[in-house]
C-alpha cells in the first residue's frame, strides 16, 4: 500500500499550488464570480496550458489517461483554490462520460478541444419535476423533449451531453446549445459556482448525437458519475483543510481577554474535531477514489455521503470560531464554507 | 401546579390574535411567512400600528406609558404576533435601551427618549461591540473625553445591526483607562446624524446589508446624555443583558418556521414521495419539534418564576432557541435538495421570487441558512453563554 504522490503527480499539485497564489487570487475569483459568463477564460487557458485539463483524457485523444488517482491530487487543490471554473463539468463528468460511452469518432470530435480548452462541456441529467427529457427518432435522427433541472454549468458550455430515456435504454446526446428548441436559464448558485435549468423543445438532432449509437449508455454513465464523486470527494478535502487552516490561523492570532482565543480549551476541542473530520474525509476520499476504479458505485455513494456530511460540519465549525468575523462576505473562510455547505447537493446531482 | 392560562390570559391572547389578524399588512405578512427580505419600512409600519394601539410598549410599566403587561403577557403577545407573521420587533430601544434608562436615566431622558421609544419615532442601534472587544467586551476603546458641557468620543463600532437606519445609538465608551478596564465605562446615548459619525455597511455571507460599521470622528454628545453616572457603564450593560425577556428564545417565531416547514415538505418530493413521509427526514422534524417543545416549558418556568431579577436561565434560553432556529433553517434547506442551490439576492423580494428557477419558497433557504450563523454567535456568543452557567450555576 503506497499513498504518497509520484514525482509527476507532486509537481502538476505543486504548479497548480502555485497558479492559485499568482494567478487566481480571492480578489480575482470574486471578479469572475460576477462575470457574466460565469468563468474566466484566461484561467481556462492556464488550466489547459498546465496540462490539468488533458490529465483525464485518454492517450488516444490528446490525453494523460490520468485515473482516479491522478486526480486525487489535482482535486484536492482545485479545492484548496476554490476554482470556480467548469473543470468538474468539463475534463471530469462530460469527457469522462464521452470517453467511456462515446464511439472513437465522438471522442476524436470532442476530446482534443477539452485538452485545448477549446470545449466546455456539461451533463444535464436530472429531469425537471413532471418533464423527464425523452428522445425519440426522427427520421435518421432524434427529437428531444423535456426539461433538466440545476446542471452544473450548464449556461457554459458549449456542448451539453444530455442524458434522456431512449430506444434501447438510457441514452446520452450531443447538444448544442444553440440549436433550435434549446432554453439555457444560467443562475449563479450560492457557493459561488453556475448552474442551468435546461429546456428541449422538438431539438432535432442528427443520428450520430447519440453517444455510443444506440447501445445503452446506462453502465457508461454509472462509472462516468461514480468518477465524478470520486474527483468531488477529492475537491471537497482541499476545501475542508483550506477551511480549517484558516480558521486554525485566526483563532492563533485573534486575542481576547488577553490571550490569542486558541487557548480556550473549548475552541481547541472544536478544531481538533475539524481537523480529525478532515482526515477522515481525506481517507474517503482515497477510498472513493480507488472503489470508482473498481467500479464499485455503493462503496462510492457512501464515500459522499461522509464526506458531505464532515464538509458541512467543518463549514458550521469555521464559522462559529471565526466570530461575527466568518459570517462577512469580505472574509474568503465564508467562501469556503458555503462551497463545503452546499457540496452535498451537487452529489446528490451525480446519484 | 396549573399550566393552563387564567381566563383573563386567554382573553388577552385573543385580543392580540384578533388585532394581529387584523390589522397586520398582508404584504408585511407575506415577506415573514415567505422569508423574504423586509425593508426599514415594512418594520416602521408594523410597529406604527401597534404604537397606535399602546402596545408597541406593552411591556413596560405603566408609569412609562407602557400597559404594565406581566411577563404571561409579555409572553402571549410575543407568540401570537410570531404565530401570525409579524416581524419581530426591532429590540434595541424598545427591549434594550429603555430598562436602561428607566432604572438608571434621568428625568429628561426619561420624558424625551422613552416617550419617542414608545412612540416609534426613533430607530436604535446598539454600540457595544469593537473590532478588538467582542466576547472580551470590557477591552472596549472608543474614548469619550469630556469638554465642558459635551464629551468628545472617537473610536469605532462594528456588528451594528440595522444601524443604518438608526437615528440614535447607545455606545459603551471608555471615559477613563485609569481603573479596572470594567471601571472606566460609560453609557452615552448619541444622535446618529450627528457631525463625525459614518456608518460602513458589513455585507454578510447571504450577500445581505444587515451589520454596519459606525465611526466616530471627534463626535460631540452633550453631556445630558450620559446615563447615569461616569464610570458605571459596565454595570449598566450588564443590567441590560440581564434584561433580555423570554423573548430571546424565539418560540412563537420557531414554531411557526416549524409549521412552514411541514406544510412545505408535503409539496416536496423525494423519490416520488412526499419529502414528509420519508422517515429519516419526519424524525429530523420530530426531534426539533421535541426541543421546542421542551424549551417552551422552559419558558413557561421561568415565566412562572417571576419577581426576581432574570438570572442565568435566560443563557439556556439563548443557546437552546438558537440552535433550534439553526435546526429549522438547516431542514428547510435540505428540504429544497437541489433547488437549495440557485441564488441570487433579487430573489429575496416578494415579486423578485417568481424569477427564481425552483419553486419561489426555495429561493431564500440557503442564503437564510447562511444568515443564521449569526444566532449562535451574536448577543453573546453560545460559547460566552455556557461560561456564564458554568460559572454562576455550576460553580465552576
Amino acid at each position: 500500500m503506497n499513498f504518497s504522490l509520484t514525482e509527476e503527480q507532486q509537481l502538476l499539485a505543486d504548479s497548480l499550488a502555485r497558479f492559485f497564489e499568482r494567478d487566481y487570487t480571492f480578489e480575482k475569483r470574486r471578479a469572475i464570480q460576477g462575470s457574466p459568463e460565469g468563468y474566466g477564460r484566461a484561467a481556462w487557458a492556464q488550466l489547459a496550458e498546465m496540462g490539468i485539463l488533458a490529465l483525464p483524457l485518454p492517450a488516444a485523444h490528446g490525453g494523460f489517461g490520468g485515473g482516479a488517482g491522478d486526480l486525487l491530487p489535482v482535486m484536492k487543490a482545485l479545492g484548496a483554490g476554490l476554482l470556480v471554473e467548469p473543470y468538474l463539468a468539463t475534463a471530469i463528468l462530460g469527457a469522462g462520460l464521452v470517453a467511456r460511452a462515446g464511439t472513437e469518432a465522438q471522442a476524436a470530435a470532442i476530446l482534443p478541444g477539452v485538452g485545448e480548452g477549446k470545449t466546455l462541456l456539461a451533463v444535464a441529467h436530472r429531469d425537471a419535476d413532471g418533464a423527464p427529457v425523452k428522445a425519440t427518432r426522427d427520421g435518421a435522427g432524434w427529437k428531444l423533449d423535456g426539461g433538466k433541472r440545476v446542471v452544473l454549468h450548464g449556461g457554459q458550455a458549449t456542448t451539453l451531453v444530455v442524458v434522456a430515456a431512449a430506444e434501447g435504454g438510457a441514452g446520452a446526446f450531443l447538444v448544442d446549445p444553440a440549436a433550435a428548441g434549446v432554453t439555457v436559464r444560467d443562475y449563479r448558485t450560492i457557493d459561488g459556482l453556475r448552474g442551468a435549468d435546461i429546456a428541449f423543445a422538438g431539438v432535432r438532432l442528427p443520428a450520430d448525437a447519440r453517444l455510443g449509437g444506440d447501445a445503452d449508455a446506462g453502465a457508461a454513465l454509472r462509472a462516468a458519475f461514480d468518477h465524478a464523486i470520486a474527483a468531488l470527494c477529492a475537491e471537497a478535502v482541499g476545501v475542508i483543510e483550506q477551511l480549517n487552516t484558516l480558521t486554525l490561523d485566526y483563532i492563533k492570532t485573534r486575542q481576547q481577554f488577553g490571550q490569542p482565543i486558541g487557548r480556550f480549551q473549548v475552541l481547541q476541542h472544536r478544531a481538533v474535531d475539524m481537523f480529525i473530520a478532515a482526515e477522515q474525509a481525506k481517507s474517503m476520499a482515497y477510498l472513493a477514489a480507488m472503489r470508482a476504479e473498481a467500479g464499485d458505485s455503493v462503496a462510492v455513494a457512501g464515500a459522499a455521503r461522509y464526506v458531505a456530511k464532515q464538509a458541512r460540519q467543518v463549514a458550521k465549525d469555521a464559522i462559529q470560531l471565526h466570530g461575527g468575523m466568518g459570517v462577512t462576505n469580505e472574509l474568503p473562510a465564508a467562501h469556503y464554507a458555503k462551497r463545503a455547505t452546499m457540496l452535498g447537493f451537487w452529489f446528490a446531482q451525480l446519484v | 401546579m396549573d399550566l393552563n392560562y387564567t381566563a383573563e390570559e386567554l382573553a388577552f391572547r385573543d385580543e392580540v390574535r384578533k388585532f394581529t389578524k387584523a390589522k397586520l399588512p398582508k404584504d408585511i405578512q407575506r415577506k415573514v411567512l415567505e422569508h423574504r427580505r423586509l425593508e426599514k419600512d415594512d418594520m416602521v409600519r408594523w410597529q406604527d400600528i401597534l404604537a397606535k394601539k399602546g402596545w408597541l410598549a406593552g411591556h413596560w410599566p405603566k408609569q412609562f406609558g407602557g400597559q404594565g403587561w406581566s411577563p404571561v403577557q409579555i409572553h402571549i403577545f410575543d407568540e401570537e404576533t410570531a404565530a401570525l407573521g409579524a416581524p419581530r420587533l426591532v429590540p434595541f430601544g424598545l427591549n434594550m435601551v429603555a430598562p436602561v434608562i428607566m432604572a438608571f436615566g434621568s428625568p429628561w431622558q426619561q420624558e424625551h427618549y422613552l416617550t419617542r421609544i414608545r412612540e416609534n419615532k426613533d430607530w436604535w442601534c446598539q454600540g457595544y461591540s469593537e473590532p478588538g472587544a467582542g466576547s472580551d467586551l470590557a477591552s472596549l476603546k472608543t474614548r469619550a473625553v469630556r469638554e465642558g458641557d459635551h464629551y468628545v468620543v472617537n473610536g469605532q463600532k462594528t456588528w451594528t445591526t440595522l444601524g443604518q437606519y438608526a437615528d440614535m445609538i447607545f455606545c459603551l465608551v471608555r471615559t477613563s483607562t485609569e481603573a479596572r478596564k470594567q471601571e472606566g465605562i460609560s453609557f452615552l446615548l448619541i444622535d446618529m446624524h450627528s457631525p463625525g459619525i459614518t456608518v460602513r455597511p458589513i455585507i454578510t455571507l447571504d450577500e445581505e446589508h444587515e451589520v454596519n460599521e459606525v465611526f466616530f470622528d471627534n463626535v460631540r454628545v452633550p453631556v445630558q446624555n450620559l446615563v447615569g453616572e461616569e464610570g458605571k457603564g459596565w454595570t449598566y450593560a450588564k443590567y441590560l443583558l440581564g434584561h433580555e425577556r423570554t423573548g430571546i428564545a424565539g418560540v412563537g417565531a420557531s414554531k411557526r418556521e416549524l409549521a412552514t416547514l411541514k406544510s412545505i415538505a408535503k409539496k416536496q418530493k423525494r423519490d416520488g414521495k412526499p419529502l414528509i413521509k420519508d422517515p429519516l427526514f419526519a424524525q429530523r422534524i420530530a426531534d426539533v419539534e421535541l426541543e421546542l417543545q421542551a424549551l417552551e416549558m422552559t419558558v413557561m418556568r421561568v415565566l412562572a418564576n417571576r419577581g426576581k431579577a432574570p438570572g442565568p436561565e435566560a443563557s439556556i434560553l439563548k443557546i437552546k432557541g438558537t440552535e433550534i432556529q439553526q435546526a429549522i433553517t438547516e431542514l428547510f434547506m435540505d428540504a429544497m435538495g437541489d433547488y437549495a442551490l440557485p441564488f441570487d439576492p433579487e430573489w429575496n423580494t416578494l415579486d423578485g421570487a417568481g424569477d427564481a428557477p425552483g419553486p419561489a419558497y426555495a429561493a431564500p433557504m440557503a442564503a437564510r441558512y447562511f444568515n443564521y450563523r449569526k444566532v449562535t454567535i451574536y448577543g453573546g456568543s453560545n460559547e460566552i453563554q455556557r461560561n456564564i452557567i458554568a460559572q454562576m450555576v455550576l460553580g465552576l
